[in-house]
């Protein structure tokens, strides 16, 4: 793995409005790296990960990607540059399939532009079964599908397209129990290919169990932060909070 | 699950339910007015003017399926189709020679293009301006109806050239026996080919194909189908004559462009993306598709099978008149939701707007037969509208669980 960062984000800025969302922000992300961005509900980190997947522009500040300048400014651009995301909604078309899904928006074609169902439909079944060996339901709309199911789909999208960067936005908000050990198995095989992971999430037990480094928001900045391994819980919820640990400490975690 | 046999067949055949209710009640009004009219509804005759009948508004719910479809509404083709209609008119009675061979296709290729034209700006406020659908639309039915009014200050243009009359149905504007028979055998042909490819690149991928039998009742009943409508419009002849009238040509218009835009629907990435951004807008920007795009493309479809429409109009009419197309667009927004379009987006099929087309259609033409006052029929069109929509809404809520 080299030394260069996969991503360096530096100084970004987004506004709403009059609210500062995210304020002089600086994020390196190395190859075989997990990240871990924690803070408040509203600290910017959500925000911060939409400017890296085009998902809300920012307004200042720049980013490299493997040492590339680039400007990210839609979904479509992010994804194009190998940034992967899943969203904590799981951003699923309901009306469409698992294999609809899948290839949304990356759609496999023959000749004279016609999509290539039964090509997409095979690829989708290897990658599910991976993932869930129990997965037959490639043809159903998935709002017939399971909580778990969904997510399974929105997973397999985020990696099946070999993409270097991958964020993962409150990935187990909205999962349950098994989903939660398929994710942590998912990033730790990720990780090993040497791909660069941002887990973003406020729960600190999820990111100190698969982070290699953390990273802490506060109020649009970034407050510190460093490898896992030499923070202690309490350290971190400090951080998180802001130094005022007896009042507010017991509510986070 | 219910796994019985019946079920069972009934869902390897994989009909689409919403299609199969309009084409049932159509069925059930087909017999109705067969009745009710001593045996005139279902008389070639009749049968081959209701084709032409619902070739106009058929030909544009084709496109509403996608507009509908992708959360969208387009309340303007009506003016667009008078717009587009005395652009054909016009150019060929007073801009170009009247004499020139190529008078007419040059005239009716510049309708479609300011149909598409219009789509285009329609689909710039939309996607790009921000202006909701609705909005657009709306200024849009003002704004078209009163250019093709201005345009010619309300004057008919008239006449047309008489190849161009054919375009609309007349008494030459169908294409004989033999050539019907032929498009009809090949169409069955072609269909067959399909679905013999279409069985063998599944099982290339190793994806279950549907049993046999199930391709054959559906091939079998394609088959019937085509058979028995190309028999229709074979049996209708010219007057004083045992000459048979074959397929009208604005029919062919309409088939070949329910075809077209089946296709475009259901095996390309623009009808991919436009049913996935109906359904869920902010997912499909966040997977990668340029939405804007998409809606700018719809909207460009929409105006320019308008602008076919305009054509096929003012060649049924034999002349350019601005209120071509008025209140179209309530039947053809009708068509497309009885036909199965979720007003909600996502979902939509093109073989039911068609058949939507023609029931909306059967509905006028067998009240007319019967004699029933336009006011009436207008009060009994609303109502049927009301129920088919209710109908499929309670069904939808039902099939989901």
């Amino acid at each position: 793995m080299s030394n260069e960062p996969l991503v360096e984000m530096r100084g970004i800025d987004k506004r709403f409005g009059g609210v500062h969302a995210v304020e002089g922000a600086d994020l390196d992300l190395a190859a075989g790296e997990v990240v871990g961005v924690l803070g408040h509900n509203g600290a910017g980190k959500s925000t911060l990960m939409r400017a890296l997947s085009g998902a809300e522009p920012c307004d200042g500040g720049t980013i490299r990607i493997a040492g590339e300048r680039v400007r990210i400014d839609s979904p479509l651009r992010a994804r194009e540059l190998g940034v992967e995301t899943l969203y904590q909604q799981l951003a699923l078309v309901d009306e469409l399939d698992a294999v609809g899904n899948l290839f949304l928006g990356r759609e496999l074609r023959s000749r004279f532009g016609w999509l290539d169902e039964d090509a997409m439909e095979a690829a989708a079944r290897d990658v599910l079964t991976r993932l869930n060996p129990r997965f037959h339901q490639l043809r159903e709309p998935v709002r017939r599908l399971s909580g778990g199911q969904r997510s399974a789909i929105a997973i397999a999208r985020a990696v099946a397209f070999e993409a270097r960067v991958l964020i993962l936005d409150e990935p187990t908000a909205a999962l349950g129990p098994g989903e939660k050990q398929l994710v942590a198995e998912v990033i730790e095989a990720l990780r090993c290919e040497g791909m660069g992971i941002l887990l973003v999430s406020h729960d600190l037990h999820d990111v100190m169990d698969v982070a290699t480094r953390v990273v802490v928001m506060r109020g649009g900045h970034i407050v510190g932060g460093g490898p896992t391994a030499e923070w202690t819980h309490d350290q971190i919820v400090r951080l998180i909070v802001g130094g005022d640990l007896h009042h507010q400490g017991e509510t986070e975690t | 699950m219910n796994d019985r046999a019946p079920v069972r067949g009934l869902r390897a055949l994989e009909l689409d339910p919403s299609v199969v209710g309009i084409g049932c009640a159509l069925l059930g009004v087909a017999v109705y007015f067969e009745l009710a009219s001593d045996g005139v509804f279902l008389t070639p005759r009749n049968l081959s003017n209701l084709a032409i009948q619902s070739s106009v508004v058929g030909i544009m719910a084709a496109g509403m399926v996608l507009v509908i479809g992708s959360r969208q509404i387009d309340l303007a083709v009506g003016s667009i189709v008078g717009v587009t209609g005395m652009t054909a008119a016009v150019m060929q009675v007073e801009w170009l020679p009247a004499d020139a061979a190529w008078g007419w296709p040059l005239a009716s290729a510049s309708a479609l293009a300011v149909g598409v034209a219009i789509g285009l700006w329609q689909g710039y406020w939309i996607a790009f301006r921000g202006v909701p659908a609705f909005i657009v639309t709306l200024a849009g039915l003002l704004i078209f109806r009163g250019l093709a009014y201005l345009w010619t200050d309300g004057r008919t243009v008239a006449p047309l050239h008489p190849a161009f009359e054919r375009l609309g149905g007349g008494i030459d504007g169908s294409i004989g026996a033999g050539w019907s028979s032929l498009l009809g055998l090949a169409a069955v042909l072609v269909l067959a080919a399909a679905t013999w490819r279409r069985r063998r690149h599944r099982q290339q991928h190793g994806i279950p194909a549907r049993p046999p039998w199930a391709e054959f009742v559906r091939l079998a009943a394609a088959t019937a189908g085509i058979a028995g409508f190309v028999a229709v419009m074979n049996a209708y002849t010219l007057p004083r004559s045992e000459v048979p009238r074959g397929i009208p040509i604005p029919v062919l218009f309409l088939l070949g462009t329910a075809l077209s835009v089946h296709l475009l629907a259901s095996r390309t990435r623009l009808g991919r993306h436009a049913f996935a951004l109906g359904s869920n807008p902010e997912a499909t920007l966040l997977a990668g598709v340029r939405v804007r795009r998409v809606t700018l493309r719809v909207f460009a479809l929409m105006g320019g099978l308008a602008g076919l429409a305009g054509v096929l109009t003012s060649a049924r009419l034999g002349a350019g008149a601005s209120s071509m197309g008025t209140l179209a667009e309530l039947s053809v927004i009708a068509a497309a939701v009885i036909g199965g379009t979720s007003l909600r987006g996502g979902s939509g099929s093109v073989a039911g707007a068609l058949l939507g087309a023609v029931f909306m259609q059967s509905l006028e033409n067998g009240m007319v037969l019967l004699g029933v006052s336009s006011a009436l029929r207008q009060v009994c069109i609303g109502l049927v509208l009301l129920l088919a929509v209710w109908i499929d809404s309670a069904t939808r809520a039902r099939r989901q669980p």
